[in-house]
């Protein structure tokens, strides 16, 4: 059963083979198991999961169910939960039960998915490895003495493990789709403002965006359908009717044996330089072998300015970072100092000891670009280069329908070989930070392993609004493979 | 609001360099207290990544507008009337320190 598909899952649900009960209790019991050597889990919380599974029993018998009724999940704790522990990764939330639901979090229960808990992260997702949590960092469960990637890297983990089928994230520079890469899931990124950032703790507004984990693309279709449409309680979700992101998936190609005959994958020729390392080109490589069978064909692209996200975005994010975190301030919730003078002295002890270093870093770094007579050096320099890099993917997709390349230079490192220098950790989002700064959506799918035997993800970018289309892009190659059933050992 | 001027650097583009000084300064603005022992790791890690940052002045960018969002549509305006109910004990319910519906802080004025 924990390798089933979401449609085999809904089918059993239907048929009454299994109860939504006895799926929460199956995946709980597992999480009980795998979490003390993963610490995928911040938060579990059985009590209400059984409930909520209880009440998707009994919209399944009365025939109300939808796609994810009585589906377990679990939520990256960034997301606010009522009623429930929402720490961000951090020390300063560490006690903070949300009073109200986000978005995505009302969506999904409304859909009768049920919660079985809230996954470990970087704090505030500000992080490439899942080791700047407050709660320890979580474990790669294909070797657990390596990162699962981050920021989402709990949420990762909990699926690659099948700790749960389905998770939610969010991918502000990559935290979707690299730990998706990390651990052998699939994972995308709709376009920015797809999904409603209501109640999703903000670590940089114009980047930030909700996204889904999933064992395959076909699973996270529904998931992503579900969370989508638009909501005014935020200022950038879009006026756009809902979709269906399945529905590519679920069109019978003219050719079966060429199902994607006439698709153009563009192929950047900045994503497969120097740094690149061997073991990840070379399963790329045989990844687009895959879908030339498949019938599409490859163009070279190029993305000339993709080389300045890095410096860009550690401008922007920061400086937007800087901003919201401000909220933080020890007076109407999160932590504050047992011990201070005043007013101004309660803010500085509370913010120095709530935060980590990584968060603080950033905080400053984006106090320091905002500051008087360094805006526009650095902050309005970036914002050029922002509209650059957006250029360089509005021409590459006159020329392709899709691009493909890696997720991640290389595959998941050893815990601790980064900790100490942000900027060689920085650097380890070379490929899909560009894609934030455009707003353009994103997936990851596992498509083979290095020569450490960790997972390779290959990424699959679109034009804004194309999610249906990448999603069935990476269907037609998971029908053809089988990267994405392999489980790691921790998870027999 | 109180606006603090760094002093300029003879060209911000070339290998920048905070002082100890300055980083002290950066944290007090963002309102952060750095021990004196962490202050020196700051300024050696924040070095490292305004050095990775510095990249972007290796590209000519006069005349380009610059993108402030990936959504270039104006905000939306809605009729002025109350939709929020009054939660004011839920959400004081994750404060730190209330009394009778207020926040307290220490005493500012004396």
């Amino acid at each position: 059963m924990i390798d089933s598909s979401l449609t085999e899952l809904r089918a059993a649900l239907d048929t009454g083979k299994t109860t939504s009960v006895e799926l929460a209790t199956l995946f709980l019991d597992r999480i009980d198991r795998l979490n003390p050597d993963l610490n995928a889990f911040i938060t579990v919380d059985r009590e209400r999961a059984l409930r909520e599974a209880a009440a998707a029993d009994a919209r399944i018998a009365r025939k109300d169910a939808g796609p994810l009724t009585g589906i377990p999940l679990a939520h990256k704790d960034v997301f606010c939960t009522e009623g429930v522990l929402t720490t961000c990764g951090s020390k300063m939330l560490a006690n903070f039960v949300s009073p109200y639901d986000a978005h995505v979090v009302g969506k999904l229960r409304e859909a009768g998915a049920v919660m079985l808990g809230k996954t470990n992260m970087d704090e505030f997702a500000m992080g490439s490895s899942n080791e700047n949590s407050h709660f320890g960092a979580t474990k790669n469960p294909w070797d657990v003495t390596r990162i699962p990637g981050g920021s989402s890297g709990g949420s990762a983990a909990a699926v690659a493990a099948r700790m749960v089928p389905l998770a939610t994230g969010t991918d502000t520079g990559g935290s979707v789709r690299q730990p998706a890469a990390m651990t052998g899931v699939t994972g995308i990124k709709p376009t920015y403002g797809t999904v409603s950032r209501y109640g999703m703790i903000a670590y940089a507004s114009s980047f930030d965006q909700a996204g889904v984990f999933a064992a395959s693309a076909e699973d996270c279709a529904p998931v992503l359908t579900a969370m989508c449409g638009f909501d005014p309680r935020d200022s950038t979700s879009l006026e756009r009717p809902g979709e269906d992101y399945g529905r590519e998936i679920a069109r019978t190609p003219t050719d079966p044996e060429e199902p994607l005959a006439g698709l153009r994958i563009g192929l950047p020729v900045e994503f497969f330089g120097e740094g690149l390392a061997d073991d990840v080109r070379a399963a790329i490589e045989a990844a687009l072998d895959e879908y030339r069978k498949l019938g599409a064909t490859t163009v070279e692209v190029a993305l000339p300015n993709a080389k300045l996200a890095i410096p860009a975005y550690y401008v922007l994010a920061p400086a937007e970072a800087s901003t919201n975190l401000s909220r933080f301030d020890g007076v109407r919730y999160g932590h504050r100092a047992a011990e201070y003078t005043d007013l101004d002295d309660m803010y500085r002890k509370s913010r120095g000891e709530g935060f980590g270093a990584e968060v603080k870093r950033r905080i400053l770094i984006g106090t320091y670009v905002l500051s008087h007579g360094y805006y526009d050096a650095y902050y309005l320099k970036a914002q050029k280069l922002r509209r650059l890099i957006a250029n360089d993917f509005a021409a590459a997709f006159e020329a392709c329908d899709v691009i493909a390349g890696p997720v991640s230079p290389t595959t998941a490192w050893k815990l601790g070989a980064k900790t100490d220098d942000p900027v060689q950790m920085y650097l380890s989002d070379i490929y899909t930070i560009a894609i934030n700064l455009a707003g353009v959506p994103g997936v990851s799918l596992p498509c083979g392993f290095g020569t450490d035997a960790m997972p390779v993800g290959l990424q699959l970018v679109g034009n804004h609004f194309d999610e249906a289309r990448l999603l069935d892009v990476a269907h037609r190659y998971q029908q053809v493979t089988d990267w994405h059933r392999r489980r790691p050992e921790i998870a027999a | 609001m109180i606006l603090y001027k760094f002093p300029r650097f003879n060209s911000i583009c070339k290998h920048m360099s905070l002082s100890l000084d300055e980083v002290r300064n950066i944290a007090s603005l963002a309102r952060i207290e750095l021990s004196d022992a962490d202050a020196e790791a700051t300024r050696e890690k924040l070095n490292g990544i305004f050095g990775l940052i510095e990249q972007m002045q290796a590209v000519v960018t006069d005349g380009v507008e610059p993108m402030s969002h990936p959504q270039e549509t104006a905000q939306r305006l809605r009729e002025d009337h109350v939709t929020e109910t009054d939660r004011r004990d839920d959400f004081q319910r994750a404060a730190p320190q209330t009394e009778a519906g207020l926040y307290l802080v220490p005493r500012v004025i004396e």
